[in-house]
């Protein structure tokens, strides 16, 4: 140590200057006032709670719920525990969810292709639907479709006859359903052995392509494979099914199945507000890629379909993926708009219905709001790993 | 506080409310104006009128309430609560009271940390269906649609009722009484449950009222109720108080127009004491002594708030039925004020 200069120039020598030290000290000051924060809020919230004599704890889960649900995609009660209709409200959410993101993706890239079509027309009309979907608020075009349509539609006797036993009314979309007999597992076994053997077919035909050049229709053998076999082994198993039909029996139909219209009304309008911001997003894809790419490509003689395939499309991916990410957890939390029309999902369910009934407001919040973490971040886990796989390959 | 109330799920306020909230009165005295939850609309029972103020048989007890704290029964702030955001609201101090078709459970009185003032109309849930249906008897309804509200005692008594009579039904939940009439008159449903008074005050509101029927099945009791949070018992003796005061002045005869003149006239040592002539009954709630002069003067006895929101001359045509003065049929029955 350098006793001697430093005796000379104490000030300097100062801790109280000295930038390493200040930066600790701000840094220990800050964590403890966050640790602070968050230990007076969670004594504060449980003295505060324990005060007005509301009690606390995730017991009620097991208490019967004593409530009826509308529509359910599994077994539930009024005898049902409070866990079983958490999980009814989570499938709930997760369904609509699901077919959403799919139709809206759909849509969205029919929209997005549209939207660049050198026929005015076909442009326009791209145009026309996402200036009005995108502009007009997600909660007015949820209760225009409820209302407006779902709510309009006739009464159970006068139902629509859409074909055969196939019934639309103001209670919903009657249909008949499947009931499986003995033999029915083939089926799926089928198409499961189908979409295997199409794997395989399509590395094959990768390596054969590589090899020698040859080509091979994969796309339509795939799909010969992946339907073919299935109905192929209900043939062979002599059609191991019977079906339930809806019939007007007292005041509804009875038997069959249902699609009831609060989860049509929410299907149509998550996924046709998603899909115009979709369409935007796949026009700036395709835009955003360069139009030397496809110069270069018609250079080389290959057809244009081939080109949009194999080359404009890879590359705008990587472009559209990353809002689109958004788009979907768009969807699933917007699906939280639900009760206004009636839809029992999570939300409603839980932060209605059972915050309501149990009186558990904290508990219950907290669920949901894990429960929207949990299924946001798979869905941006799930389409980063895409994301990472279509992503540019520096080399 | 008022930042807080904003986040209004409780959860929030549950957080950073600070422990004191003892001492209702006093607050509502500084602010000047009562806070009290109401319906989002009910015909009858709390709705807001042609001039756009709140009017009805459950807002008569918010005024009455106001009229014995401030003096002066228009000082009070109306928010709507629905069936779901009601508890919370009054959990989080957003709210200093609820006057809302609330019906007085166990679980709402000991679990949820609420305290009932009283009852201020005997309920009994029912079912309204279309007439042309040709239902005669709610154990005719195996199969219906069935539309509710969600968060209600209604909800669990009409799962329970099909149950117990092993029949079948369809739900339909919705939050808001108002997205319930759309449904239940676009036909989603064969029929509305909620408490009768409710069927009247709906079926009121709807195109056309005679082609709908209440069924003669009442399937629960629903006494409804204000209510105040646990903890202040003064604020809880002052709204309890103020029901029984308008149910004391109507067995006593005494209306908003006869009362101004009363205490010079009477004989009654009750009704002396009722309105400040003998004692210092107001005083000892914390409020001045001529607080029951004012809720009678101002908002009228049990009796001219039932006749004047929900009486058979009104829309919701309501009979007094049980909701009568115990000495006339009824079940109404302060206890004595001395």
């Amino acid at each position: 140590m350098a006793v001697a200069e430093g005796a000379v120039r104490p000030a300097k020598a100062s801790w109280f200057y000295d930038a390493r030290v200040r930066a600790v000290v701000y840094q220990v000051v800050m964590a403890g006032s966050v640790v602070f924060f968050f230990a007076w809020l969670t004594n504060n919230t449980l003295a505060n709670l324990e005060q007005r004599g509301i009690s606390s704890g995730f017991e009620f889960l097991n208490h019967p719920a004593g409530f009826g649900i509308t529509f359910s995609l599994i077994e539930v009660s009024e005898a049902s525990p409070y866990k079983r209709v958490f999980l009814v409200g989570v499938l709930n959410t997760l369904f609509v969810s699901a077919i959403g993101v799919v139709l809206a993706t759909l849509l969205g890239f029919t929209l997005g292709v549209m939207r660049l079509s050198k026929n005015f027309i076909i442009s326009r009309l791209a145009a026309v639907y996402l200036e009005t979907f995108r502009n007009v608020p997600l909660l007015l075009q949820m209760l225009f479709w409820y209302t407006g349509v779902m709510l309009a539609f006739p009464t159970v006797r006068d139902a629509i006859i859409i074909s055969d036993n196939v019934y639309l009314s103001i209670r919903g979309l009657n249909y008949p359903s499947i009931v499986p007999e003995p033999g029915f597992m083939a089926i799926p076994i089928a198409f499961v052995v189908g979409i295997v053997a199409t794997i395989i077919m399509r590395k094959l035909v990768k390596r054969r392509r590589d090899a020698t050049g040859q080509d091979f229709p994969t796309v339509w053998v795939g799909i010969g494979l992946v339907v073919g076999l299935p109905v192929l082994a209900a043939l062979v198993t002599g059609l191991p099914w019977s079906r339930d039909i809806p019939e007007l029996r007292g005041f509804n139909f009875r038997g069959g199945s249902v699609v009831i219209p609060e989860f049509m009304a929410l299907l149509l309008a998550l996924s046709m507000y998603t899909a115009a911001f979709i369409g935007e997003i796949v026009r700036a894809g395709i835009q955003a890629v360069s139009h030397g790419q496809s110069e270069a490509a018609h250079a080389l003689g290959v057809k244009p379909s081939t080109t949009l395939r194999l080359v404009i499309i890879p590359q705008a991916m990587r472009i559209i993926i990353p809002p689109l990410i958004s788009q979907y957890l768009n969807l699933v939390k917007n699906s939280s708009l639900a009760p206004v029309i009636g839809y029992q999902e999570i939300t409603h369910l839980w932060a209605g219905t059972v915050l309501n009934q149990s009186g558990q407001a904290l508990e219950c919040m907290a669920m949901i709001m894990a429960t929207y973490c949990v299924i946001s971040l798979s869905i941006s886990g799930i389409m980063n790993w895409y994301n990472a796989r279509v992503a540019l390959v520096e080399r | 506080m008022k930042n807080t109330a904003i986040l209004a799920l409780g959860v929030g306020a549950a957080m950073f409310a600070t422990a004191a909230y003892a001492g209702t009165v006093d607050d509502i005295k500084k602010r000047g104006e009562l806070i009290c939850g109401v319906t989002t609309g009910l015909a009858g029972f709390a709705a807001p009128n042609d001039k756009g103020e709140w009017a009805g048989f459950d807002v008569d007890v918010c005024r009455a309430v106001a009229a014995g704290v401030l003096g002066d029964s228009m000082k009070v702030k109306f928010v709507p609560t629905t069936g779901k955001s009601r508890f919370p609201a009054l959990q989080s101090g957003e709210v200093d009271m609820l006057a809302r078709n609330t019906t007085w459970t166990f679980d709402r009185d000991v679990k949820l940390g609420f305290e009932f003032a009283g009852v201020n109309f005997y309920d009994g849930q029912g079912f309204m269906v279309r007439k042309d249906l040709g239902v005669k008897s709610a154990m005719e309804l195996d199969g219906a649609t069935v539309c509710v509200t969600t968060g209600s005692t209604t909800e669990l008594n009409l799962g329970d009722f099909f149950r117990a009579n092993n029949m079948k039904y369809v739900p339909v939940v919705f939050e808001k009484s108002d997205e319930i009439r759309a449904g239940y008159i676009a036909g989603r449903c064969d029929a509305y449950t909620t408490d009768r008074s409710g069927l009247a005050a709906q079926r009121s509101q709807m195109p056309n009222p005679d082609a709908h029927v209440v069924l003669p099945e009442v399937i629960s009791k629903e006494p409804l109720g204000p209510l105040v949070r646990h903890g202040d018992n003064q604020w809880g003796d002052v709204v309890r108080w103020t029901l029984n005061v308008m149910i004391i002045a109507e067995e006593k005869g005494l209306t908003a127009a006869n009362v101004g003149g009363m205490l010079g006239s009477t004989n009654d040592p009750e009704v002396k004491r009722l309105l400040g002539g003998e004692g210092e009954y107001g005083a000892r709630l914390g409020l001045s002594n001529d607080w029951a002069m004012n809720i009678i003067k101002q908002v009228g006895n049990y009796g001219e708030s039932y006749e004047r929101n929900i009486g058979p001359n009104t829309p919701v045509k309501l009979a007094r039925g049980v909701n009568g003065p115990w000495n006339k049929g009824g079940i109404l029955y302060s206890p004595p004020f001395r």
